[in-house]
């Protein structure tokens, strides 16, 4: 190729401590093409994506823009440079319109005109094929919506060379679609376009080069129509590895949880949840899907009674003798003086699941502090417990004694998942279980879960990732804004059926 | 390359004799700048004046028994807030608790003083101090549980409560009438004064507070009601996922630490002055919050910490009579020396690396 790269990296060092974000990483990108960086979670893509849009500051190497050397320091400094980043987490005000968003913090010649900056942003839309209406409000747009004007943001500044940090985490397959799409139209217009992510699947369909980092190192990059998903994984983890997920027939399934007409309420009086009604059997994992806020996570918190209903019931069948428990405004402890053996892993781990500033053992007396009549703590079987999780599980920790908050997420996933099971519960529900975790630990996770499952538990598992939960559950219910739009077979349903499921609901009541 | 000129990092792990290295090193700093302002704004020997500061902390032994009854008292204070703090419950009220728990004490003492046995009195102020205390630190709990209403303006409002009902009481019981003091109770029988130990005053404060800082620590560290306490501050959402009932968490633990803002007003009154004024807890019920943050909640540190500042005090006092200065200037020193020693925490969480310095560092 005989172009100027719109953007090389040359030899690009980071540390945080001792700890090395990126080692000695150069690559290149071109006007008119999209490159995929790919590489797990914690491999660097991120931090490397942060230095070129100004957001730190490499500690060793060089940053190229146009075949010309370039210090950025801020993301003004990138601007001027043409570059632009779509973080993942959005960063809008809410109670402002589209327009307003775009043009904020911008200090343009002239008078403020938002009539001239509506103009530019539909026709920025135009010209890509954005569906957005510019004096929309923040707060009533979708999660997509407002991943396109952030986008639009970016463009609206002149942006010649556009990041997207992990883009499609918070979409719909359709939504996925349409935002490639886009890409691909901003690709014809001549602009560079890097996409991080970790999903090989959208790194074969969108990308035309694709660039690993494992482990903050640069591994290699190649044409993606040359390539093939073992391949990347394998230059990604570093191994071959399987991604197959073993599905074994529910042995003996017996209603074990069932929900009826569950209904509930969040802060500002809004119905998150509305006559949801399903039956948990033993020995199957239902998987649950929706769009991120679709209401999973008040169901899972009302059936651990931590979320008040407005109306429904939840009954809990105990194994063996049949007899019916009734769950409904019932605090967690009381489900637990019950005898109900119901464990729940939070989406949110450090701050719900987890105490972050505790070690592990202190961590593993959360659930079994209580126990005895003593008033005094009692650590030796915690402690024996952290040191049989961090065992079985491998979780890598530099002892027993670390606060949560310094371990990986992998590992965090690991304390939290290990507790939770150890109770021997009946029921596991899982929210996100996966999330943030490398190719290695989520398969430990799915593992766990079936082992779960085998032994009889009826597990509930709340995925974002459609791949994995028609590979891994025996019913999917898809839950689309706080209803159940449907109740899928994991054998037989498709992704597409799903993620047109999760767009449904949400009829006025 | 045009770099920026200096990198702050973040410390992973400090060791511990590097913290306490940096701590010296602040310190020394501290004394240092005070040094030179000395010279420059007084023109007086630096070291006489250091030299005054010691006397003033250390110089006779009665010197040396009022500062550690200082200690006692404000350390005292210190414990009563911890727990609270430990749940992230600003509780900025100790000055009005321990007002109220004095108050309590003196009610008793004039009332109840020259009717039964000292020891009977004493017992009696204990309880009504604690009592008092207790209550007026549960109010504000109540009110968070209940409401969510905000602990730090809520705690804060009590102080000027409590404040002004001794004054009013001070007016209505004054001694002799009109005098607007109530004056030393029962200054002839010494009927419910703390007993002197190894004839000594004070010892006997000393060592209740000595007692109570062990126990204020067991409580914390090795209780279970000390770890839901962890919890609940660590966060609130943890605490109600695995089950506690946070709001009896926070009301139970106000209810101790008013006890103990109660317990070093009884200490002031029945220990110390006396008498009761609205000056009684001397502003130590604000002082507390740093000795408490100072040593990062923990109440064996807090010894540390509640001794550093009184010794300043006693010192910087000592500074005021023998140089004739005015009283500004000791607070200046004081300022500076508490400042580096906030500052170096700084430090101690974060190393800075600069430009010229960064290729070597990378060496190494």
């Amino acid at each position: 190729m005989n172009k100027t790269p719109a953007i090389e990296l040359r030899n690009i060092t980071k540390t945080f401590g001792k700890v090395f974000a990126n080692r000695d990483v150069s690559l290149e990108v071109f006007y008119g093409e999209i490159l995929s960086l790919l590489g797990e979670n914690g491999s660097g893509k991120t931090t490397l994506m942060n230095m070129i849009a100004g957001i730190y500051y490499p500690d060793e190497g060089q940053i190229l823009v146009n075949g010309e050397e370039a210090v950025i320091r801020s993301p003004k400094d990138a601007f001027r440079y043409k570059i632009g980043m779509i973080h993942q987490h959005f960063k809008l005000v809410d109670v402002f319109t589209a327009t307003e968003n775009v043009i904020l913090g911008l200090k343009e010649k002239g008078r403020y005109d938002i009539k001239k900056a509506r103009e530019k942003v539909k026709a920025i839309s135009e010209q890509y094929g954005f569906e957005i209406d510019p004096d929309k409000k923040i707060y009533e747009m979708s999660v997509s919506e407002k991943q396109t004007v952030e986008i639009i943001k970016v463009l609206y500044r002149g942006a010649d060379i556009l990041m997207l940090d992990e883009p499609t985490a918070v979409l719909t397959p359709q939504e996925t679609e349409k935002l490639f799409k886009v890409l691909r139209k901003m690709k014809e217009a001549g602009k560079a376009i890097v996409i991080i992510t970790h999903k090989l699947h959208e790194v074969l369909a969108i990308s035309d080069r694709v660039s690993v980092l494992r482990k903050g190192a640069y591994i290699g990059t190649l044409e993606t129509a040359a390539t093939n998903e073992s391949e990347l994984t394998e230059m990604m983890v570093g191994k071959k590895i399987s991604l197959n997920i073993d599905r074994t027939d529910p042995k003996d399934p017996e209603e074990r949880l069932i929900v009826a007409h569950l209904s509930c309420m969040n802060r500002e009086g809004l119905k998150v949840l509305k006559d949801v009604s399903f039956t948990a059997y033993s020995g199957e994992i239902l998987g649950i899907a929706g769009i991120a806020g679709s209401g999973q996570r008040e169901l899972l918190e009302t059936i651990a009674g931590l979320q008040p209903i407005t109306d429904g019931g939840i009954q809990y069948i105990t194994p063996g003798t049949g007899i019916i428990e009734n769950l409904r405004d019932k605090t967690p402890m009381e489900i637990r003086a019950l005898g109900v053996r119901l464990s729940f892993v939070p989406e949110d781990r450090l701050g719900m699941g987890l105490v972050g500033n505790m070690d592990i053992t202190e961590n593993m007396m959360l659930r079994s502090y209580r126990r005895g009549r003593s008033v005094f703590l009692e650590k030796k079987a915690p402690k024996s417990l952290a040191d049989q999780i961090i065992e079985q599980l491998e979780v890598v920790t530099p002892s027993r004694e670390t606060a949560v908050r310094k371990l990986s997420g992998g590992n965090v996933q690991k304390v939290l998942v290990g507790r939770e099971i150890a109770a021997a519960p009946t029921v596991l529900m899982a929210a996100y279980p996966v999330r943030g975790l490398d190719i290695n630990s989520s398969y430990l996770i799915y593992n766990l879960l079936n082992e779960q499952k085998a032994n009889g538990v009826a597990v509930i598992f709340v995925g974002e990732d459609l791949d994995v939960l028609v590979e891994l559950c025996d019913r999917i219910l898809v839950i689309g804004h706080g209803e159940v739009t449907g109740i899928v077979d994991g054998r037989t349903a498709k992704k597409e059926e799903i993620g047109l499921l999760m767009t449904k609901g949400g009829s006025k009541v | 390359m045009k770099e920026p000129l200096f990198h702050i990092i973040k410390r992973t792990d400090v060791v511990w004799w590097k913290a306490w290295l940096i701590r010296a090193i602040a310190i020394l700093a501290a004394f240092l700048v005070a040094a030179i302002l000395t010279v420059i704004m007084t023109g007086l020997n630096p070291f006489s004046v250091f030299g005054a500061m010691f006397s003033g902390a250390f110089g006779t032994e009665r010197r040396i028994l009022k500062l550690f009854q200082g200690t006692a008292i404000l350390l005292c204070i210190g414990l009563a807030v911890t727990p609270a703090f430990r749940m992230r419950f600003w509780n900025i009220g100790a000055e009005g608790q321990v007002l109220a728990g004095g108050m309590a004490a003196a009610t008793v003492l004039i009332f109840a003083g020259d009717r039964m046995p000292s020891a009977f009195v004493i017992i009696l102020c204990l309880a009504a101090a604690v009592t008092a205390g207790a209550i007026w630190a549960v109010i504000p709990a109540l009110f968070k549980a209940k409401w969510n209403t905000n602990e730090t303006l809520f705690t804060l409002m009590m102080n000027y409560i409590a404040i002004q009902i001794i004054k009013y009481f001070v007016l209505l019981w004054s001694v002799p009438k009109g005098s607007g003091q109530i004056g030393i109770i029962n200054g002839t029988s010494q009927s419910g004064w703390l007993p002197k130990l190894f004839g000594q005053d004070y010892i006997f404060n000393i060592v209740i507070v000595a007692i109570l800082t062990v126990l204020v620590f067991v409580y914390l560290r090795y209780t279970k009601h000390g770890y839901e306490i962890s919890v609940v501050g660590e966060s609130e959402k943890t605490a109600r996922y695995i089950g506690i009932n946070v709001k009896k968490v926070i009301i139970r633990t106000m209810i101790l630490s008013g006890a103990i803002a109660g317990l070093a007003g009884f200490l002031l009154v029945n220990g110390t002055d006396h008498t009761i004024s609205a000056d009684t807890a001397g502003g130590n019920g604000f002082t507390a919050i740093m000795v408490s943050w100072l040593a990062k909640f923990n109440p064996l540190v807090m010894f540390l910490s509640s001794f550093l500042i009184v010794f300043l005090q006693k010192g910087a006092g000592q500074i005021t009579t023998d140089f004739g200065l005015n009283k500004s200037f000791s607070d200046i020193l004081t300022g500076i020396i508490i400042f580096f020693i906030i500052g170096c925490e700084f430090f101690i969480n974060y190393r800075i690396v600069f430009r010229s310095s960064r290729k070597e560092a990378e060496k190494s």
